[in-house]
């Protein structure tokens, strides 16, 4: 029960992680591809504008999941950071160039400066999901034993259904971000802009759809027991709301209903998750460690989630406001770069 | 002892590497960590101010140091999560056998920090959206979380030097008690002494830039309000960290005496121990006093335990030195600021006096990293105290000195850049609106 408990625990972060931080890694993606320096300045003032109040607070999920994660299950936790340390550390990289490169640039002084600062955000913006969907995918294939480094350093991530969770996790994340800033964009009357967006994310969520097909192929082929949990039970549930939810979001952006858009894309992307988590069931590093026997001790447990619940009194209200004053565009102080 | 639950110590060809991994990781850290300590309540003092008076100065210069405030925590933010992979990337078997007795503190850490990156947003992205009582408001938290953050990570440092919680029967950890391990005893004088040294080092760094400007000439309201606030934290902190520092070394005399015994290299259990200043002074029974108030009293000599469980004696000792030098100077720094005030309401107008000002903010620098390696370096070779060796905590993943190399050269660049914002930011003139 507890184990259990704290599992959805750290799913939940896992989630917030995806949907909130996976924006901001795509927000980076566009960013990347927006252009030259005269074409894409729109393109990268809207992004900065959205991001910029929002970023740290989305990035604490990832805090959050990785203490949850060595608390409640430590034994799995070293077993992961050591068999998977380079992917790891290269998302870790990753995350510190983005954020710094990001935090940054609106003091930037000239193209020039602000430009090598904007191509650092926007690569280490694709590398670090990319590299954290590489490790997603080792441990959903089977390949980090328990241990201390005993899983093979290299091969451990570089399986196929590696590769593809890593697009998936670049593409999901391009694709939220062009869902939430074409709804931005709405609210702050760019209509230019607005259809920009829209047509990135339609084109990203037929790419996401067709990558989370490819990945359901790859378990097919290589990993009989995650297939069979994704096909059966809640597993199946899960496969087919997200399916769903991905129609109706694209259904949706051709419409123009940006903001229930938000929410559609979130939920698709949140459901491949989630059944993830329920296909491999009952185990957190297949094919031998269970939820049960990684789990930390009942007292360490019972304190971690009393502890959680008061946090989470305090922080949801907070992040409520927060969100309400981002998204009504009361948080912004222009700083363009000068030149 | 307990060698772990992965499996045991394993081949790794550069534990050395990964100490000092860590140990740059830290020092980068750190020192931003000061700012998200005490820049808060200086900025909100400041709106304050303003809100007081109605002078639109303090507003502007709130305002500016709220944005520096902001760039910092940034960085803050991106170096404390290289710190949380490094947990496991460097030190697994550390946290897959101990992570369930201290990993408590690190779960209420991680709702400080939300309340943190939820409320300085808020703050520095509404300083012309919102009421101006709502914005105050809004910093309060950001304040709150300064402690509890640092309260949370701290609770674990201490419970490394002080491991409780827990009881260790055939190699393996049981009878876990997360409340306990959090509450340890070294807890309280780490906390007061880092939280402190979070004042000393944000003040006199922030003070520092301002003298420079006086020396250089800039001598307006703006810059003497800015050296005047800052100044006055740091110069009532340090005096109370000298007190504090001597509790810390009365906790480590008691609970750690081969780390005391190292801050002086004290080879042999002594009575009425000595302590030796540069230059070969040594003033008889000083250490006795320093460790339990009292020149008669024996002081336990690194003999006390096998030669492969001492830590190592020099840079132990150079470190606690220079902490306790440049805490005293600073001291004294500051009591010529406070008298001068008190006397006649005004700055010393000593060039001397400014100049020294621009040294003690790196100083104070120096004192927070040699704290640290006292505290750290001293607890060798134990990761935890006298429980885990570090040798068996450590990554048998390859490639340590590359991830080292690489990680190296990201903060490099990351110090640089950032170091040149702040000082564009600095040269901005400040708009003193309505
Ligand atoms: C501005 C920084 C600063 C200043 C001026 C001082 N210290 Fe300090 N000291 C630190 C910053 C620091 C720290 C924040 O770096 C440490 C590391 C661990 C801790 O709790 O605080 C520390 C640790 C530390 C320890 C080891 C504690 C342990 O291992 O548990 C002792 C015994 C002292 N200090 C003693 C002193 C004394 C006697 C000082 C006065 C003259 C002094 N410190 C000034
Ligand atoms: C919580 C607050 C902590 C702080 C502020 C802190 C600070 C430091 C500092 C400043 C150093 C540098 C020592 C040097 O220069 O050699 C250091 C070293 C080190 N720290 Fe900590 N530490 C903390 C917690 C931890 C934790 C949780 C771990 C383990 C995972 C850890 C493991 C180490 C190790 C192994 C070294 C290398 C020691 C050596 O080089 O001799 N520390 N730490
Ligand atoms: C084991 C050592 C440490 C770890 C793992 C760690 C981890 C972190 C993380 C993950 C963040 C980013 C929070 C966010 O995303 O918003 C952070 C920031 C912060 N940390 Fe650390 N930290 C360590 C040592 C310390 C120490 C010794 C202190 C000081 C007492 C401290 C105080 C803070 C504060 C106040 C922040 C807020 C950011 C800022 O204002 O710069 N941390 N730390």
């Amino acid at each position: 029960m507890l184990p259990d408990l704290v599992a959805g625990l750290a799913l939940l972060a896992l989630t917030g992680y995806v949907v909130l931080g996976g924006a901001d890694f795509g927000a980076g993606f566009w960013d990347l591809t927006a252009g030259g320096a005269e074409r894409g300045a729109p393109v990268r003032a809207m992004i900065k504008r959205a991001m910029s109040p929002v970023w740290e607070a989305n990035h604490v999920w990832l805090i959050f999941l990785l203490v949850v994660l060595w608390t409640g299950f430590p034994v799995a936790f070293g077993s992961i950071t050591s068999t998977l340390a380079i992917p790891l550390f290269a998302a870790a990289l990753g995350i510190v160039l983005r954020g710094g490169a990001f935090a940054l640039k609106g003091q930037a002084a000239t193209i020039a400066e602000a430009r090598a600062l904007g191509a650092t955000f926007a690569l280490a913006s694709v590398i670090a999901p990319f590299a954290f969907g590489a490790a997603v995918g080792a441990i959903a294939a089977g390949r980090v034993p328990v241990g201390n480094a005993r899983g093979d350093e290299w091969s451990s991530w570089t399986g196929s259904l590696s590769i593809v969770v890593g697009l998936l996790a670049v593409a999901t994340g391009a694709h939220l971000a062009a869902v939430f800033l074409g709804a931005d964009s709405r609210r702050a009357g760019r209509a230019e802009l607005v259809h920009a967006f829209r047509a990135r994310a339609l084109g990203s969520g037929v790419v996401a759809g067709a990558l989370a097909i490819a990945g359901l192929l790859v378990v097919r082929s290589d990993m009989p027991a995650l297939y069979d949990g994704l096909t059966s039970g809640a597993g199946l549930a899960c496969v087919l709301a997200s399916g769903a939810a991905g129609l109706v979001t694209l259904w949706l952006e051709w419409r123009e209903r940006f903001e229930l858009a938000r929410y559609a894309a979130a939920t698709a992307v949140a459901t491949i998750v989630a059944g993830w988590a329920v296909a491999q069931q009952p185990y957190l590093l297949p094919p031998d460690l269970t939820v049960h026997e990684a789990a930390a001790p009942d007292a360490t447990l019972a304190a971690l989630l009393v502890a959680t619940a008061v946090g989470m009194a305090l922080i949801v209200p907070a992040l409520t406001w927060l969100f309400r004053l981002a998204l009504s565009g009361r948080l912004a102080y222009e700083d363009e770069p000068r030149p | 002892m307990i060698d772990g639950v992965l499996g045991g110590p394993v081949d790794q060809d550069y534990l050395v590497q990964a100490r000092q991994m860590q140990a740059m990781s830290f020092a980068v850290h750190i020192p931003l960590v000061c700012f998200g300590i005490a820049f808060p309540a200086m900025v909100l003092f400041l709106e304050g101010l303003w809100l007081r008076t109605g002078d639109p100065l303090y507003r502007a210069l709130a305002k500016r140091w709220s944005k520096a405030m902001l760039i910092l925590f940034a960085v803050g933010v991106v170096t404390g999560t290289i710190l949380s992979f490094e947990m496991g990337l460097l030190w697994p078997e550390f946290m897959a056998t101990f992570g369930a007795v201290f990993g408590l503190a690190f779960g209420i850490e991680g709702f400080s920090f939300f309340v943190e990156a939820i409320f300085i947003a808020i703050y520095v992205y509404g300083w012309d959206r919102l009421p101006a009582r709502v914005h105050v408001a809004a910093g309060v938290p950001i304040v709150l979380a300064g402690i509890s953050g640092s309260l949370m990570v701290i609770s674990v440092n201490g419970w490394m030097n002080h491991p409780v919680g827990f009881s260790i029967r055939g190699g393996e950890v049981v009878d876990v008690k997360p409340l306990e391990a959090l509450f340890n005893a070294n807890l309280w004088h780490e906390l007061v002494h880092m939280y402190l040294a979070g004042f000393i080092v944000a003040g006199f760094l922030v003070a520092g830039v301002y003298a420079y400007g006086w020396l250089r000439g800039r001598r307006d309201r703006h810059h003497r309000v800015g050296l005047v606030v800052a100044l006055s934290v740091a110069a009532l902190a340090a005096p109370a960290q000298l007190l504090v520092g001597d509790w810390a070394a009365r906790t480590v005399a008691e609970r750690q005496p081969v780390k005391l015994a190292a801050f002086e290299g004290l080879e042999r259990t002594t009575k009425g121990a000595p302590f030796s200043l540069p230059g070969g002074i040594e003033i008889p029974d000083l250490l006795s006093v320093l460790a339990f108030h009292d020149p008669g009293a024996t002081v336990t000599g690194l003999d006390s335990v096998p030669a492969d469980d001492r830590p190592p004696t020099g840079i132990v000792k150079v470190s606690f030195r220079t902490m306790v030098f440049i805490g005293t100077a600073l001291t004294v720094l500051g009591a010529w600021f406070l008298w001068v005030w008190w006397r006649h309401a005004r700055l010393p107008s000593s060039p001397w006096f400014h100049r020294a000002l621009v040294a003690a903010g790196p100083l104070a620098l120096v004192a927070l990293i040699a704290g640290w390696i006292t505290t750290e370096v001293g607890r060798q070779p134990w990761i935890v105290y006298q429980v885990m060796r570090t040798e068996s905590a450590v990554t048998g993943a390859s490639g340590v000195p590359v991830g080292f190399a690489a990680l190296g050269l990201v903060y490099a660049g990351l110090v640089a850049v950032a170091f040149v914002m702040l000082r564009r930011l600095g040269r901005e003139p400040l708009e003193v609106g309505s």
